[in-house]
Formats: C-alpha cells, sequence, structure tokens
C-alpha cells in the first residue's frame, strides 16, 4: 500500500506516548464547547453563565465576533483542526507535529488575549470561554510535553 | 479496515457528529418550551412568548385599546431617528396608548448598546428609567464614539438627579444584566431580528409604518375599532 508523502510508522520514528492521544480527547472538549457558543450566536440566543455570572457581557461584546463571524466558529473550526492533526499523528503522520505545534502555540496566543479582555476590559467572565482557555492551554502544555519526551527519547 | 484510512473514518465520523449535534441544537426550541413548535428559528407571537423583565418600562394606560412596544437599541441610529416620532405619539395619545420598551442591544454592531441598555436599567432602579432612556437617544452621537462611554452615561446620571455611586453599581450588577436578558430572550421569541422593532397591538409593523405618521394612521384605526 503507498503511504502519503508525511506519513511516518509511528514504530519507526520516536515514542508517541500518552500526550497526541490526550490532546485528541481534550480538543473534543474545545470543540463541542465552541459548537455549543456557535449555534447559540445564530440563534440569537442569550447565553447564561450558571458559574461565574459574565456570559452576556463577554459574548455580547464587540471582542466576540469578528465582522458576521462568531469568534467560536473560528475556535470550532481551530478545534477540529488540532483534532484530526493529533488523531493523525496517532496513526503515525509524525510530521504533522510541527503543524499542530504551530496551531496551538497560535491558539494560545489568542487565548491570552481573550483572557487579557475578560479579566480588564470587559471585566466579566464567561465559563465557557474559561473552558475554552482550559483546553487550550491543556493542549499547549500536552504538546510541549510531547516535545519533552520526544527530545529525551530520540 | 487499512490502518491509514482509519483517522480519517475517526474525523469524517467526528464530522457527522458535530454536525448532527449542531442541527439537534439549533432545532431545540426556546427555553421554557418543550415540543409545541418545530418552525422554532422564527416564532410569531402566537407561540409561547416570555414576558420580558418585568415590572417592564411602560407609558400611558394598561387599559388603553391600543398596545405599542418597542423593542429598541440606544446605539442605533433608526432607533434614535424614531425616538422623536414616540414622544410625538406619546404627547398626543397620552392615555389611548400603552407603550413599552423593551431593550434589544445588537451588540455585535454596537459596541455599546449592551452598556447603555444597562445604563437606562441601572437609572430605572432609581425611578428614572425614562430620563435615563431620553439621554441616551438625544446623545446618542456622543456617547456611540466617546473613548469612554461609562463616563458619559455617569455624567448623564449626575445631570438627571441620581446617586452616581449607586448607579455605577448597578450598571455592573446582576439586576441590569438580567432584565436585558430578559428583554432578549423576548425579542428572539417574537422574531425580532432588528432595531427598532415595533409591535401594534402585538402585530409587528413593517419599517415603512415605523414613523410617526403611519403610527398616527395605524393607531387611529385600531382605536376605531
Amino acid at each position: 500500500m503507498k503511504r502519503p508523502a508525511n506519513y511516518k510508522n509511528a514504530n519507526s520514528g520516536p515514542r508517541l506516548g500518552i500526550f497526541y492521544p490526550l490532546i485528541v480527547v481534550v480538543s473534543l472538549v474545545g470543540l463541542f464547547d465552541a459548537l455549543f457558543l456557535t449555534v447559540k450566536h445564530f440563534r440569537h440566543e442569550v447565553v447564561r453563565c450558571t458559574v461565574t455570572g459574565g456570559c452576556e457581557e463577554v459574548l455580547n461584546s464587540a471582542y466576540a465576533s469578528i465582522g458576521p463571524i462568531p469568534l467560536a466558529a473560528v475556535g470550532l473550526l481551530a478545534y477540529f483542526t488540532v483534532f484530526s492533526l493529533a488523531l493523525m499523528i496517532c496513526f503515525g503522520y509524525a510530521r504533522l507535529r510541527a503543524h499542530l505545534l504551530g496551531l496551538i502555540v497560535l491558539m494560545s496566543l489568542m487565548t491570552g488575549f481573550l483572557m487579557y479582555v475578560q479579566a480588564f476590559v470587559l471585566k466579566h467572565y464567561c465559563q465557557y470561554c474559561l473552558l475554552s482557555a482550559a483546553v487550550t492551554i491543556s493542549c499547549l502544555l500536552l504538546v510541549i510535553g510531547a516535545r519533552i519526551q520526544n527530545r529525551s527519547s530520540a | 479496515m487499512k490502518k491509514s484510512s482509519l483517522p480519517f473514518v475517526i474525523i469524517g465520523a467526528v464530522l457527522l457528529i458535530s454536525i448532527g449535534v449542531s442541527i439537534w441544537l439549533f432545532n431545540q426550541g426556546p427555553a421554557a418550551d418543550s415540543n409545541t413548535n418545530t418552525s422554532k428559528t422564527t416564532p410569531t407571537p402566537s407561540g409561547p412568548i416570555p414576558p420580558g423583565a418585568e415590572p417592564a418600562h411602560t407609558k400611558g394606560s394598561a387599559a388603553a385599546k391600543v398596545t405599542l412596544e418597542e423593542f429598541g437599541d440606544f446605539q442605533c441610529p433608526p432607533c434614535g431617528l424614531l425616538h422623536p416620532d414616540i414622544k410625538k405619539i406619546e404627547a398626543e395619545y397620552g392615555d389611548r396608548i400603552f407603550f413599552t420598551f423593551r431593550n434589544n442591544p445588537l451588540s455585535r454592531i454596537h459596541q455599546y448598546a449592551y452598556d447603555a441598555a444597562r445604563a437606562a436599567e441601572a437609572a430605572g432602579m432609581q425611578g428614572k428609567y425614562w430620563e435615563m432612556h431620553d439621554k441616551l437617544y438625544t446623545n446618542q452621537g456622543t456617547w456611540s464614539v466617546a473613548a469612554n462611554p461609562r463616563a458619559e452615561f455617569e455624567n448623564y446620571a449626575s445631570l438627571i438627579g441620581l446617586n452616581v455611586d449607586q448607579f455605577r453599581n448597578d450598571m455592573i450588577g446582576q439586576m441590569t444584566s438580567s432584565r436585558v436578558s430578559l428583554d432578549m430572550q423576548r425579542a428572539t421569541a417574537m422574531g425580532v431580528t432588528g432595531t427598532p422593532t415595533v409591535f401594534l397591538n402585538g402585530k409587528q409593523l413593517s419599517a415603512e409604518d415605523t414613523n410617526a405618521e403611519r403610527m398616527r394612521v395605524l393607531i387611529n384605526e385600531a382605536l376605531k375599532k
């Protein structure tokens, strides 16, 4: 069977360990969180926070959309990409690791900016955004963990 | 199954599940509605409509034959243009109509609309809702472009004689947020997609009818019935 150009047998490269499978699982949490917010946006529905109490302020703010596109939809696409890349790495597409790292770093920077906006501009927190931030930071830690493991086992 | 195709199958499955969940969520009814209506994205006033914030901000007599309910956004220019028309109608008809104003801030296009709605609600907590409502509309061009609209709102609060400290606290409090949300839920349930949207005796007026001249004609017709 002919393998794609970026395919590398998992057994031939550094060990993948638990990190990438964990990214697959964690990214699904972010995916469904973003999906929930995206649907609520297009339904013009008010999202209520049960824990933090600031969903309306955050999700109705000017920072919640880029023009007509809700930021949640961008997050949905990003989490789906993270999920797909991490899954493919688990199945031996090791060369996608750099792409995954780059994407997660980009998402972490965006998360940092959005956390700053919630803390210092809006002064309100949205629990769904905090969950998304936790997912992104977890993915960042896991991808860093995977890099360290790869270096030490190489 | 070939090993190399398995991740694509899983990705496809997750994609399908996501689409399925999206469709299911999108077709969910309003929070209080269980299974009464299948065309829930464009509900009509005949369905189960949440009441909005109670007590509502009203003018005129509750026993009046004609009710007018406006869903407005303090930062929306057409709402600002409609404001003097509504004032004329209120002055002309007095207790013969029952006017209700409800918040529907379109925050995605008007950055400060939500804060403005909360400012009006915060003034309402000190019994001066309509004074702040008028200030927000008449000064729309000023605070809408201000670097710090909250400072403008506090200035208006001071001008209409509010306790500014209390106003500041109320503006970021749960009560104002909750009232705005309740109005927005009602707006969504009634199929309001833009502002200003006015309902005359529960019937949504067209954009062409949303001015003093046409509303006068329609109110007179309704009063004759």
